[in-house]
């Protein structure tokens, strides 16, 4: 009882969502929301989180948090700051706008650019499991390469997804704001101190979290912060920060494993077990990671 | 004090006077120049408000969502297009029970383009839980911004307003408008206090997800207060004028229809080239009266009735189709009456802006005295439908 007790106390998005086992989202809200406090107020798009934590009467938030549709978490959060700055409460008060990678990169990147350019007060953070995971796993702009997912499934003529990841990152970075970054669930202590920069400084600011989703990638609920691990150390996933457009620092990997490592442990890429020449361009795009970021430690 | 104004700059005067903290918009004709006038108010330090110049209409609507859940006085104003983009965020609105206040200066909708009035736009969104006015001219126009925030804002109703407006008649039109004291706005107008927020210190879920058990409640609670807020719109149309001494918001407005035998039915401006053929026909001995609809949403049906049910012939003018079946005010009109009286005639004209003459209503009115009619279109060039539409 006391130990119900303490994780509500302790925590700002609590458990009794319905989630899946597993569920690298659930697991990144956790950590962003509790490195925000709790002057905090969050926007969200329609997706799993929505869907996962707020069926009436329940509801996980501990926070003020609202959800509008699909494409307009950042325009909602415009509306939110512009609010606060109205009342005067701007520098008491965080905004953070939450989305999935399609409400992100392609529903709602319009409304990004929008808040993005006009210099909001927000923090944007992206979600990313590489798919509409909510609707049934169906390909999105950050759906990676070779991915095969329910509109993009790999079969007599298809390996799968046929274009890389959107580059988000670089896309926010491009708007010279002072922050954007990726991270990933699987490096909380890198995960929330960059939620904890961001949050210093004023203006907008973007960060993509790499979430697996074990229902979408096909692997075991007990692996997700090993698959997110692993996306990180194949190159697949670099994880690096931009500020004011400038690549100011990128998360060395001390020990790259080859891809293969990475995909054989998830069905969406299980095709390319049988398909080297396949896998083989799946190695090309970390390797270009590798050496565009310089992510391998000296 | 009295100002000559075109509609779009009667609107800015009244809200700015409201002293909404954030507006947001984003251009399109004919509704631009109100939302340049209160940029202009803003840049000037006349109205203390965050300004929030978006890449969309959708986003306008999104970014005043976002002010009024964080318990801010919020505008947006729009057209045509702009209207239908927001429309998926005008439903919302109204779901997540804001007191937005829209105007929205009413315009044909695309393809082909067009930018001239008529009442499709507004028609559109009729299902979305808005409270809805249709403005005759600029003063009426400009009292409506104040009555529209007391309304919404209203704890009982959480509702938003869309005021509509015809985009150049109105919004391009001068006319002499009355502009009120501040004080006195601020005294019929307190500030927003809503029952909800967004809040640190009392966190709230907003949007939440609503299944079969209880989406069913939330619908039925809007249509509901939109019910009993008839009442209310009477109740401040009367504080209204009791204050500024000018006519208030109303339901309808009857002119001559007391012994009329023909009642013309429409909203918005074409009503006062109505009232002018009324005048002229009177004048000859020819017993016609109009009912103009003031308030469309929610839908006042039994005053309506009432006004109707002795009548002889009704002559439902309507600034829109559904395609495909008639005009929308005909059919709501229609549904009201069981009986073969009165007969009640739908005609649809002054699409895409087409002139609404006295040669159209006369046609009306020559017409509903020798047949009965469901959807006639006025004016039609039989010539062009034949070269350009095979029809």
């Amino acid at each position: 009882m006391s130990e119900v007790k303490s994780h509500f106390e302790e925590n700002l998005f609590v458990s009794g969502h319905t989630a899946c086992a597993g569920c690298g989202q659930a697991i990144a809200v956790r950590l962003v929301v509790n490195a925000c406090g709790k002057n905090a107020i969050f926007t969200n798009a329609t997706g799993c989180l929505e869907v996962f934590s707020t069926k009436y009467p329940e509801s996980s938030w501990r926070l003020p948090w609202i959800h509008s549709l699909f494409e307009n978490s950042a325009a909602v959060a415009s509306g939110v700051e512009s609010a606060l700055r109205y009342l005067g409460k701007i520098d008491k008060i965080k905004v953070v706008a939450g989305a999935g990678d399609g409400g992100t990169a392609d529903i709602g990147l319009q409304a990004l650019s929008g808040m993005l350019e006009r210099g909001h007060d927000v923090l944007f953070v992206c979600y990313d499991n590489e798919a509409y995971m909510n609707t049934g796993i169906q390909r999105s702009g950050l759906t990676p390469l070779k991915a095969s997912t329910t509109t993009s499934p790999s079969g007599k003529l298809w390996e799968g997804n046929w274009r890389v990841k959107k580059p988000l990152v670089e896309i926010c970075a491009a708007h010279f704001i002072p922050y954007a970054a990726t991270a990933s669930v699987g490096f909380p202590q890198d995960l929330q101190r960059k939620v904890k920069k961001a949050l210093d400084i004023r203006g907008p600011k973007y960060i993509q979290i790499h979430v697996p989703c074990p229902l979408g990638w096909g692997h075991p609920s007990n692996l997700t912060m090993e698959v997110a691990k692993k996306a990180v150390n194949s190159g697949l996933y670099p994880l690096v920060e931009y500020e004011y457009g400038k690549l100011t620092k990128v998360f060395k990997v001390s020990q790259i494993i080859p891809v293969e490592e990475y995909i054989n442990i998830q069905t969406r890429f299980r095709h390319l077990l049988k398909d080297k020449q396949a896998l083989s361009s799946l190695q090309e795009t970390a390797n270009k990671n590798i050496d565009y970021y310089g992510l391998r430690s000296a | 004090m009295k100002k000559f104004l075109e509609g779009s700059h009667a609107v800015a005067e009244a809200v700015k006077l409201c002293r909404p903290g954030v507006i947001s918009a984003y251009p399109i004709t004919p509704q631009t120049h109100i939302v340049e006038r209160l940029a202009d108010f803003v840049a000037n330090g006349e109205l203390d408000s965050q300004f929030v110049n978006v890449e969309s209409e959708h986003s306008a609507a999104s970014v005043v969502l976002g002010a009024s859940a964080t318990g801010v006085r919020v505008f947006t104003a729009t057209s045509s297009q702009g209207l239908i983009l927001m429309s998926e965020v005008i439903y919302n609105i109204a779901g997540m029970r804001l007191p937005v206040v829209l105007v929205c200066a009413n315009r044909a909708l695309s393809a082909p383009i067009n930018i001239w009035n008529d009442h499709q736009d507004a028609i559109s969104v009729r299902d979305s839980g808005w409270i809805q006015f249709f403005a005759e001219n600029n003063q009426e126009v400009h009292d409506f911004v104040y009555q529209a925030y007391k309304l919404g804002e209203n704890n009982k109703v959480m509702l938003p307003v869309m005021i509509n407006m015809d985009g150049y008649i109105l919004t391009h039109g001068l006319e002499s408008v009355d502009i009120p004291e501040k004080e006195m706005v601020d005294r019929f107008l307190p500030p927003y206090n809503p029952p909800y927020k967004l809040d640190i210190d009392n966190p709230l879920t907003m949007g939440v997800l609503g299944d079969p058990s209880i989406y069913l409640e939330t619908r039925y609670a809007i249509h509901k207060t939109l019910e009993e807020t008839l009442e209310l719109i009477l109740c401040i149309g009367e504080e209204f004028n009791s204050m500024f001494g000018r006519k208030g918001i109303d339901l309808l407005e009857t002119y001559w229809t007391d012994d009329a035998d023909i009642v013309i039915v429409a909203m918005g401006s074409v009503c006062g080239t109505i009232k002018d053929f009324i005048d002229r026909e009177r004048a000859k001995g020819n017993k016609i009266g109009l009912l103009r609809i003031i308030t469309y949403r929610p839908f006042p049906k039994e005053k309506i009735f009432e006004c109707l049910k002795d009548k002889n012939i009704v002559a439902v003018l309507d600034k829109s189709i559904s395609l495909g079946s008639e005009g929308p005010v005909y059919t709501e009109i229609k549904s009201l009456f069981s009986q073969s009286k009165p007969k009640i005639n739908g005609f649809v004209a002054g699409l895409g802006g087409r002139d609404i003459t006295m040669d159209t209503l006369q046609k009306i009115l020559d017409i509903s005295l020798k047949k009965v009619v469901r959807c006639e279109f006025l004016d039609i060039k039989e010539s062009l439908l034949k070269e350009e539409f095979y029809v």
